[in-house]
């Protein structure tokens, strides 16, 4: 049961990573960066810690993706790569 | 620029690819990481510190000098958005927008200019303004103080479920982050006020430091909490749980202010006027 | 075959780890955009976390917290290993505290030359 749960997880992990790089609207790279931290928190929480996941949760997804966009508010939203 | 980094990280990623042949096995309980010492903190957790959640007894007693440094480390980086992005506003802007609350409408005021006589009716807005929701108001009026709740079961529970000192102050900070994005930066900084902040993540190292000095007066060494049972009048191994209480309680308190004063510099890049 | 078999599919969380910390490198050097940079950072400091965490999984175990005083007898196998856990939230503080620090270093960055693209700045301090 458990394999298949970790690699679902683990590609939509990647594909979450390799997105956030590579969108040209510095808003929803933020977006999906928090996206990102929010997979990789059930990725671990499945592999058994469930504090690392939760701070995760509160930190990564939470905390990070507000700062990220609130850098971006106070720059230019759009980039060239 | 491109095809050097390239060439690196395939290099890295090959490298990588062969060391992993020596691993151990995914989920292997032979693995040198589960054998050395863990094997006396997952069996000695307990008995000695009266704490079910082993993860919080190994972080607050059994490593509680790595916590230490953590908490200073969030509380210096605290200070050093502070010191990069603070500038103290001497000169008015150019022109402020307020908002009549009767009639919801927007009036500007140029340089120069003054507030008219019944300006208790106006309420200052900011320059990049959207138009007053209701809904996220009265959303944000109910659902904050919940959420604070929420963060002190969160801390108040560490020993006996998934938690802590860290998440819970995490939370904490979201709360007011979330009353800062449904109403001004304006009044969420004239409720919890840039010295509340600073004065309390440096309480919370504080209390840290302080419980280890007090273990310390008391005969024992540094951050030994069982030298605090005669001071609560227990036993030695609820000492260790009490004292793991007072250090997570530190964390928390200095955590939450840390993520408060850095989300203040960073939406208003430093001027603290106008957030996100 | 059955040990290429053995290699590649008992270790399947160690790939994981290996692909994300290659894409976290590779943003960090070569993307142009300093908020893509910052978030190659925070790529590969999770991809380390995950690293640890993994290591620390065992089979058929359970999560780290005993049942209390009333509970059965503690054995070292039937709990996963809390270590890596502990030094993994230290590793997540860290790291917030380190994108912090580096948001406040881009804004700086965007208030002195009005951009975040390293080209820009780059030609921007050459003309000085």
């Amino acid at each position: 049961m458990f394999w298949q749960i970790d690699l679902l997880i683990s590609t939509l992990v990647i594909i979450c990573g390799i997105g956030a790089l590579t969108v040209k609207d510095l808003l929803g790279a933020g977006i999906l960066f928090g996206a990102y931290s929010f997979m990789m928190c059930l990725l671990w929480a499945v592999m058994g810690a469930v504090d690392v996941a939760f701070t995760e949760a509160s930190v990564g997804a939470g905390v990070s993706t507000v700062f990220f966009i609130a850098a971006v508010f106070r720059t230019s939203r759009e980039t060239k790569d | 620029m491109k095809s050097i980094a390239l060439t690196v990280v395939l290099i890295l990623g090959c490298l990588l690819v062969y060391v992993a042949q020596e691993f151990p096995g995914f989920g292997d309980p032979g693995a040198p990481a589960n054998v050395h010492v863990s094997p006396f903190y997952i069996e000695n957790a307990m008995r000695d510190t009266a704490v079910p959640n082993m993860v919080t007894a190994i972080l607050a007693d059994y490593r509680g000098f790595d916590t230490l440094f953590e908490t200073s480390v969030i509380f210096t980086a605290g200070l050093a958005c502070f010191f990069l992005l603070r500038v103290i506003r001497r000169r008015a802007p150019e022109s402020r927008l307020y908002r009549h609350i009767p009639t919801d409408l927007t009036i500007r005021i140029e340089k120069g200019g003054r507030l008219p006589a019944s300006s208790a009716e106006f309420q200052r807005i900011d320059s990049v303004w959207v138009p007053y929701d209701l809904i996220i108001h009265m959303t944000g009026r109910l659902i904050v103080p919940f959420i604070q709740l929420f963060a002190l079961y969160v801390i108040a529970h560490g020993h006996y479920s998934p938690g802590g000192g860290f998440q819970g102050g995490v939370i904490l900070g979201a709360a007011v982050i979330l009353f800062a994005l449904c109403n001004n930066l304006r009044m969420t900084v004239r409720r919890f006020s840039e010295r509340t902040n600073a004065l309390l993540c440096s309480l919370g190292v504080i209390i840290y430091a302080g419980t280890g000095v007090m273990c310390m007066l008391l005969g024992s060494n540094f951050l030994d909490y069982g030298a605090l049972a005669g001071l609560l009048g227990v036993d030695r191994i609820m000492a260790r749980s009490h004292g793991i209480m007072m250090v997570e309680i530190g964390v928390a308190i200095a955590v939450n202010a840390v993520m408060v004063w850095i989300y203040y510099n960073l939406s208003s890049v430093g001027r603290q006027d106008e957030g996100l | 075959m059955d040990a290429l078999l053995s290699f590649v599919i008992a270790k399947y969380n160690y790939w994981v780890v290996v692909l994300l910390i290659m894409i976290g490198l590779y943003a960090m050097i070569a993307k142009n955009n300093l908020v893509k940079k910052i978030i190659g950072m925070n790529i590969f400091q999770t991809a380390i976390i995950l690293f640890y965490i993994s290591i620390g999984a065992k089979k058929g175990a359970t999560i780290p917290i005993t049942f209390g005083e009333h509970g059965p007898p503690v054995a070292a196998a039937d709990f996963i290993n809390p270590l890596p856990h502990v030094l993994m939230l230290t590793a997540i503080v860290v790291s917030v505290a380190t994108l912090g620090v580096a948001l406040a270093l881009a804004l700086k960055v965007f208030r002195q030359y009005g951009t975040l693209e390293e080209d820009d700045i780059h030609s921007q301090i050459r003309k000085e």
